[in-house]
């Protein structure tokens, strides 16, 4: 199999337009006639939905959670990107593109990232005019903040909770098209496969989490926005809802998944406070706009912070990276952080934790500036730890948050199986092997606003007079397939509570495929993760029945499938010898502790096409080739 | 680690149609730093293990902000303290105290199961006119629009609003007035929600009625228990606004 990403030709400035210029279309009386199925309302799926159903395609919508606005998306925090270049701080198209393609360590497509930053001022201005109250200066002007791996104030901001405003806005124009019944919404449906016929995707399998009816849905196309798979590490800054099950399902029926292993940790969370625990808390990135990140020099300092006199604290990320100092991009926060943890220099209970320390900002802007700018963070923080930030530093450790890799798709944003589009953080898209700050917010819009609805032309113009129905024995089969699958799960009959499966699957990834991989962790990782599907088919307790909600039956579920998904990760990891971005594996460093690339073999996109159960995945690769950006190794010093 | 012991009173039903009732559980040796639906999580997985069905409650993003976790603890929806359900922690208790965990009971949030209702009527809600219409492509550059900080802060204050529920399910009408008039006012406060404004109170109000929700005669339980923090003053926006749609159609201005 060969992977043609369908970069448009020419120039990178030209290839959207011409794009634009060139697409298929598709005219508004045979919209109507075409069926588009959207799995998923975070920002990807919502904005994707309304917009399509704006231009004429009958939209039926699927979410697993009760209503479209509780998609994980509502949880960003901190902000989302836009080469707007308000501030005149000398920002443009080229600088967010480039600082993208930088900040993933050259590993994500150009032509991709140069659409990404080229649409992003008009997400914005849709934003705006739906509603999304930004922060403002008092003059009215919109207001922009910092984010890491950027040296412009490009990130736009809804106090802390961006996110959610963000999200609000696309689920109110979808609202609007549910209203209007140009959208079919079906909540507490959670998609458990995809049905092909004659190798094309042409409708799902959901199953009511409510009622527990199992049931077909047929279409001209299917959209999968469902979002990333932090959660195989068990705790992660990602809603508790969060998994892997809707790619995964379509990677099993032929979809390649990409970069499986490029996951984001990122630097400032709650740290770890027990066994019982059930997620972590992100600490927003922003916050780095004004706290000092360090440790003691000493090992095993246990004075309280205030004791600690300055010429005794070693600001570790401003001594090692000068230029961008606190806001260094992410995987490098996280790995500093790891560093001086393990050197014994760590603070807080178990010594897994540093100082972010915001007494330097409080002095020089005043409480009131930084409880406006913070607030709610500081108020989130000292909810969970009983601390009060304004007192004393923050104490915060790095914790899993966001997944680069995912279903691969071309520059349409199809992948692998013909009719089978992906969106947002479920692509393995623009983020190479390590996302910026605010720009996954930026993506899922850009995806669901403007490219979907300019590239699902080049399918939907082949598939005229191709109709299917959910009659088909193709749709038949796949329907018995998952409720076999539902009854095996029921039929187990065991003792052990699923979330013991997915703690323990999540430290074995976590250990072995987090912050620092190696060849005999991988291998380890790979033998744990098999033993531990076998034990989980034996020994998982799921009471109740099949029909009615059971909490227990759902999240079985998603954990048998991050059962398999796990082992791919590690596979990829131990496949991929080298370290970029996220992706750090110990056998390749440089003398001081960063990331070694190997470009002459790895500038590639790994993607794993599913061989069937118990077989080895094979590995397709794309090459990455780079016109407009020269390979540099990646300083932030 | 210290942990701490409490009496829990659970309320257990199987579906909307059918009778609930409390079940008793002696939860012991809860860590004391873990949160409200952590020691839930705790004792469900305890029953799991004796082969019991646990109590089914919703939660997603675990930090008050996606509006899916909803219960009513000791008699308070959302639970003692600012912020949701999953935001209580258990130092707030005290070790050996009885805690009563019920579902929100508003005749529009019919019983799913336990401690899970059905707030699909708030997306209804919505649904009817909690909107700007403004179709993609079309918008102007953002900074067109200049709107004062004071009012830019106002509007978000309103929209913070998570949709939980918890307004309604506190109010002794069962009134959804400060979940509604929170998006009359975060998207009357914005000039780009001035064209559909008259209209916009009138058909939110409307289904709200329609729903089985009651109106708002001033006790202001909302208010207290709002995680978002939204203050009932949005309810007055509300009426104000929905008096000027009625004249705008009783003089023939919209229809
Ligand atoms: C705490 C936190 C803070 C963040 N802050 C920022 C930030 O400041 N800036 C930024 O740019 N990014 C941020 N991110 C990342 C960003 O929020 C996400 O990457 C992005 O919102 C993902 O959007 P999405 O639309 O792809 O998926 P999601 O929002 O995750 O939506 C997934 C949707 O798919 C549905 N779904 C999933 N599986 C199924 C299934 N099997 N069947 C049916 N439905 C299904 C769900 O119901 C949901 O509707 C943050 C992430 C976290 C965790
Ligand atoms: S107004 Fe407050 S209580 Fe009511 S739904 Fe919104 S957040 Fe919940
Ligand atoms: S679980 Fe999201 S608000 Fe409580």
């Amino acid at each position: 199999m060969i992977l043609d990403a369908k970069i448009p030709e020419g120039p990178l400035e030209k290839k959207w337009t011409s794009f634009k210029n060139n697409a298929k279309l598709i005219s508004p009386a045979n919209k109507r006639k075409f069926k588009v199925i959207v799995v998923g309302t975070g920002l990807a799926g919502s904005s994707a939905s309304a917009t399509l159903a704006e231009l004429g395609y009958q939209v039926e919508t699927f979410c697993f959670h009760d209503s479209p606005r509780r998609a994980h998306s509502i949880a960003a925090q901190g902000g989302i990107n836009a080469a707007k270049n308000y501030q005149n701080d000398g920002d443009s198209i080229w600088r967010l593109f480039y600082d993208t393609i930088k900040g993933g360590d050259f590993r994500a497509r150009e032509a991709n990232v140069y659409r990404l930053a080229e649409v992003s001022g008009n997400i914005i201005d849709q934003c705006v005019s739906q509603g999304v109250p930004f922060a403002r200066e008092y003059g009215g002007q919109l207001t922009n903040r910092s984010f890491g791996g950027a040296q412009v104030s490009r990130t736009f901001y809804a106090k802390g909770q961006t996110g959610q405003q963000l999200l609000l806005g696309a689920y109110s124009a979808l609202s609007a098209q549910i209203g209007l019944g140009r959208v079919t919404m079906r909540e507490n449906s959670e998609m458990l496969d995809l049905v092909l016929v004659d190798g094309h995707a042409k409708g799902i399998v959901t199953r009511n989490l409510i009622t527990g009816e199992i049931s077909t849905h047929a279409a001209d196309t299917v959209l999968l926005c469902t979002g990333g798979y932090s959660n195989v590490y068990y705790l992660s800054t990602n809603a508790r809802g969060s998994n892997v099950t809707a790619t995964w399902r379509a990677h099993k029926r032929g979809a390649a998944f990409a970069n499986p292993c490029y996951t984001q940790i990122h630097p400032t969370c709650i740290p770890v406070a027990g066994d019982y625990q059930s997620k972590l808390t992100l600490m927003s990135e922003s916050l780095r706009n004004d706290g000092r990140v360090w440790v003691p020099k000493k090992k095993g300092d246990t004075r309280l912070p205030q004791d600690i006199p300055e010429e005794e604290r070693d600001y570790y990320l401003e001594r090692k990276y000068p230029s961008y100092g606190n806001l260094a991009p992410r995987d490098i926060a996280s790995r500093s952080a790891k560093e001086v943890c393990d050197e014994g220099r760590g603070v807080g209970p178990g010594g897994l934790g540093v100082y972010l320390d915001f007494s330097a900002a409080i002095a020089r802007l005043g409480e009131k500036t930084i409880r406006e700018r913070y607030g709610n963070l500081f108020e989130m923080y000292g909810n969970i730890t009983g601390e009060s930030a304004y007192e004393r530093p923050m104490r915060i450790y790095p914790a899993v948050h966001y997944t680069m890799g995912g279903l691969w798709v071309d520059y349409n944003l199809m992948s692998t199986i013909p009719g089978l589009h992906v969106l947002g953080e479920a692509n393995f898209s623009d983020h190479g092997a390590n996302r910026l700050g605010a720009s996954a917010l930026m993506q899922g819009l850009s995806d669901g606003y403007f490219v979907i609805p300019n590239t699902l032309g080049e399918y939907l113009s082949t598939q005229f007079g191709k109709k299917v129905s959910t009659d088909m024995p193709e749709f038949k089969k796949t329907e018995e397939e998952v409720r076999a699958r539902v009854e095996k799960l029921l039929a187990v009959k065991g003792t052990v509570p699923v979330d013991e499966f997915h703690r323990e699957l999540g430290l074995i990834i976590w250990n072995e495929c987090g912050m620092a991989r190696s060849e005999s962790g991988l291998k380890k990782a790979i033998a744990d993760v098999r033993a531990l599907r076998e034990r989980f088919w034996k020994e998982v307790a799921i009471p109740g029945t099949g029909t009615e909600l059971n909490q227990s039956l759902e999240r079985a579920g998603r954990v048998a499938d991050f059962l398999e998904f796990g082992e791919l990760m590690c596979i990829d990891a131990l496949t991929r010898e080298e370290s970029c971005g996220g992706h750090f594996r110990v056998e390749h460093q440089t003398a001081d502790g960063e990331a070694l690339r190997h470009d002459d073999k790895f500038a590639e996109v790994y993607a794993w096409m599913f061989q069937g159960e118990g077989n080895d995945p094979k590995l397709v690769r794309e090459e990455l080739k780079y016109e407009a950006v020269h390979l540099a190794t990646r300083s932030y010093k | 680690m210290s942990t701490m012991n409490f009496h829990l009173r659970l309320w257990k039903q199987k579906s909307a149609s059918d009778q609930g009732k409390f079940i008793e559980i002696h939860a012991t040796e809860i860590p004391s730093e873990c949160s409200f639906l952590e020691m839930l999580d705790i004792v469900n997985n305890r029953l799991t293990k004796e082969g019991k069905e646990p109590v089914s409650f919703a939660s997603d993003c675990r930090e008050g902000i996606c509006g899916t976790c909803h219960m009513v603890i000791n008699g308070v929806p959302q639970g003692p303290g600012r912020g949701a359900a999953c935001q209580v922690y258990m130092r707030k208790f005290t070790n050996g105290q009885t805690i009563t965990v019920e579902p929100f009971r508003a005749g529009a949030f019919p019983i799913v199961k336990d401690l899970v209702v059905n707030r699909s009527a708030y997306d209804r809600i919505i649904r009817s006119g909690g909107f700007i219409t403004e179709h993609t492509g079309g918008a102007p550059d953002a900074s067109a629009i200049l709107i004062p900080k004071p009012v830019a802060d106002a509007a978000m204050d309103a929209a913070a609003c998570i949709g939980c529920g918890a307004c309604a399910a506190a109010c002794p009408n069962s009134s959804a007035m400060l979940f509604v008039g929170a998006k009359v006012t975060h998207l009357g406060l914005l000039p780009q929600g001035q064209g559909e404004r008259k209209k916009r109170a009138r058909s939110m109000v409307r289904t709200m009625q329609e729903e089985g929700f009651g109106n708002c005669s001033n006790y202001y339980a909302c208010e207290a228990v709002c995680p978002a923090g939204v203050k009932a003053d949005v309810i007055s926006m509300l009426n104000r606004e929905y008096v000027r749609g009625e004249l705008s159609v009783a003089v023939g201005a919209i229809d």
